[in-house]
């Protein structure tokens, strides 16, 4: 399928690594990634914190980008970040006529707009993170049906990101959608086992790192805490500012809560990736601060499992 | 209202019980009661402790959503059982056996109650909850524009039951954050036009290390809410006012995060992250990292970025010079921000007061308890003065 495909700044900044696998995976998926190299940052919430309108504004020039790739079948994202901010200036465009033709009219210098229901024919514009298009679009099953390489033995955490999880009724988590299981499903199809622990759908702090650093890093150190608690091998996340506070940051968050974690965090394309029989180092699994390989056993339970 | 003819079912309710002047530890009592699916999980609770075991302790009174008396933790998550179905709750119950425990964050004194006074309404005392009225008082009533009370009724519609401190995500690391009732309070306040001390509210709560810059953003208190208040949203709200408008600076980095962010994306169309840090602490430009709180900051973040860089994790030429869009769609992204950094006043949708037009689902500014905004999203928005 092709998708028009947003990779957000951080995977091209901080977790270049995620773009990178994102890459990688696409083909052996046969996604086709139209990437929107024009469109600008989402904002992070923190825009819409400062003005509501220019956060919405600034996203409905990326969705009408989107829009525009031809044949393009929605658009994806690889940040829960950019899922959930993105949404939310979506969940105000949607809701008003009015609204949306204001904030069209900012656009229309460039000669964009954004429609809510592109081809007239009630449906909605969509953008869906990996993590949602890989269960509804691509399919448990067939995902299964690719693995090559199933995760035997690997005790994966999901960690999933707030944005992604919450609030629910925007997100449209429900009974049909329970997108907040969908990490646990994906890691059962590529053959792992999942743990649960108390922090998989809590706050890893990065929004306050700068504010309170100390309570950030006491958030991320204590989820991964619970994560070696309940005996995970790593953590698999779709969003990488999480990113950076559980792995980046992961060190200081070790000297915040006065413990070792070593606990390797890997990008959900990453995590796909190793089992679709692509190569740690191939998915840039050497790039992260806390090293894979250091707590996983390769040749036992990953790359030894090779079909 | 078929449901309402549905024959008895039986649930089995897990509840937590604790007593903390017992000296023993806390434990799980399992009761199966027999209620109409439709009936609420408070109902389940008293019928259990009206059945098999007196000694269950839960706080109720109103049992229809309003008291804010019994908010307790349903298959994990926050709520009041006055409010949540037993059907609905068995749905989202593992194993179909309904878990109540009491609400987190705050200290049980038994079973299902906690103390409310030692966190809750220490911290709404925290924010002055009460109108600091404008001087003179006028002979008769104070003449306010309609919109701006309508703006506030959605913090008016707090019920004070805790269900959002019991889940705060800032609050579980640092129990001394206001948190988002509090919080949600004193915008009540801070939207208010009668009220004399808006900008002392906001120097006040900015300035307070564990204030609006606090909020970790994690919109745990937006679902756990059970009257649509969106405490996080008011947080937000606070910390635009607080920032744009009474152009506050405070020491916690707060208004210069967010500053740096929106200053990068208009100059880099996205997020310079190497820049962040810097002009977080030391100010928003490119000589913000020469400060002295940067140049702390920084230094303390060169391990990680040596073992970032490397790892080839985090490029040089990236750091010194980031990321940037093509030229003409940064030309377009600036334009953006000149239009709507421009308005005389900022425009500022607000669902739960304009509701949702042509769709199908209900709009949610009918529960708003001000008679809704109309179906002017332009006058239903809030259009605060920037």
């Amino acid at each position: 399928m092709k998708v028009a495909y947003w990779p957000g700044c951080v995977s091209r900044g901080f977790t270049p690594e995620l773009h990178g696998s994102m890459a990688r995976v696409a083909p052996l998926l046969d996604i086709e990634l139209v990437e929107l190299d024009r469109a600008n940052c989402c904002g992070c919430g923190v825009i819409a914190e400062h003005n509501q309108e220019l956060a919405d504004t600034l996203n409905a020039r990326t969705f009408a980008l989107a829009q525009q790739v031809p044949g393009a079948e929605l658009m994806m994202n690889i940040c829960s970040t950019c899922q959930g901010a993105q949404g939310e200036c979506q969940e105000r465009l949607d809701a008003s006529a009015e609204y949306r033709a204001h904030v069209n009219q900012t656009l229309a210098p460039e000669g964009l707009a954004y429609e809510k229901d592109p081809g007239g024919a009630g449906g909605h514009f969509t953008n869906k993170n990996f993590l949602w298009l890989l269960v509804e679009e691509i399919g448990l099953e067939e995902l299964r049906s690719r693995v090559k390489r199933p995760l035997t033995k690997l005790k994966v955490g999901p960690f999933y990101g707030c944005y992604i999880v919450r609030p629910r009724k925007r997100l449209g988590i429900d009974a049909e959608h329970p997108r907040d299981h969908y990490l646990e499903q994906v890691i059962e199809a590529l053959g792992g086992s999942v743990i649960e622990y108390a922090g998989m759908r809590k706050c890893c702090g990065f929004p306050i790192v700068t504010m309170n650093k100390e309570a950030s890093l006491k958030q991320a150190g204590r989820h991964l805490g619970d994560a070696v608690d309940a005996d995970a091998d790593c953590l698999v996340t779709p969003c990488p500012l999480c990113h950076l506070n559980l792995d980046l940051q992961q060190p200081a968050a070790e000297g915040v809560v006065g413990r070792d974690l070593k606990m390797p965090v890997l990008h959900l394309p990453q995590l796909v990736g190793l089992a679709l029989g692509l190569e740690p180092k191939e998915l840039g699994m050497n790039r992260h601060v806390v090293r894979p390989s250091a707590v996983i056993d390769w040749s036992t339970s990953v790359v030894g499992a090779a079909a | 209202m078929a449901e309402t003819h549905r024959p008895p079912e039986q649930f089995t309710l897990r509840v937590r019980r604790y007593d903390p002047e017992s000296g023993e530890a806390p434990y799980w009592d399992e009761h199966t009661v027999e209620l109409e699916p439709h009936r609420s999980v408070l109902e389940g609770i008293l019928q259990a402790k009206a059945r098999f075991d007196g000694s269950i302790g839960i706080r109720c009174s109103c049992r229809a959503a309003i008291c804010g008396s019994c908010g307790v933790r349903i298959n994990g998550e926050p709520g009041l059982a006055c409010h949540t179905h037993l059907d609905h709750a068995r749905d989202g119950a593992q194993g179909g056996v309904i878990e109540i425990e009491p609400m987190g964050n705050m200290p049980v004194i038994k079973d299902l109650i906690v103390d409310m006074d030692a966190v809750h309404w220490k911290k709404i005392q925290r924010v002055t909850p009460w109108l600091l009225a404008k001087q003179p008082t006028p002979e008769r009533e104070y003449v306010v524009p309609r919109e701006s009370m309508v703006d506030i009724t959605q913090s008016m519609a707090c019920i004070q039951c805790g269900a959002c401190v019991s889940d705060c995500l800032a609050m579980e690391v640092d129990p001394g954050f206001i948190g988002p009732a509090a919080l949600a309070k004193a915008y009540r306040f801070v939207g208010d036009p009668r009220d004399d001390r808006r900008y002392e509210r906001l120097l006040d709560l900015s300035h307070d290390p564990q204030g609006i810059y606090d909020c970790t953003h994690c919109f745990k208190c937006v679902d756990a809410c059970p009257k649509d208040v969106n405490p996080m949203g008011q947080i937000m709200r606070l910390r635009r006012i607080a920032g744009s408008d009474e152009h506050i600076v405070d020491p916690n980095n707060g208004e210069r995060h967010e500053q740096a962010i929106t200053t990068l994306v208009r100059d880099y169309g996205l997020l310079h992250e190497a820049e962040l840090v810097p002009r977080s602490y030391g100010g928003n430009s490119w000589f913000g990292k020469l400060h002295p709180a940067a140049g702390k900051e920084l230094l303390s973040l060169l391990p990680s970025a040596i073992k970032a860089i490397t790892r080839g994790k985090i490029g040089v030429k990236l750091a010194l010079l980031g990321h940037k869009i093509p030229d003409s769609d940064l030309k377009a992204v600036k334009r953006i921000y000149q239009t709507v950094e421009s308005r005389p006043e900022r425009y500022e949708l607000n669902l739960y007061i304009s509701g949702e037009d042509e769709d199908e689902r209900t709009p949610v500014g009918a529960t708003a308890g001000g008679g809704g905004g109309g179906d002017d999203p332009a006058t239903a928005g809030d259009r605060s003065a920037s």
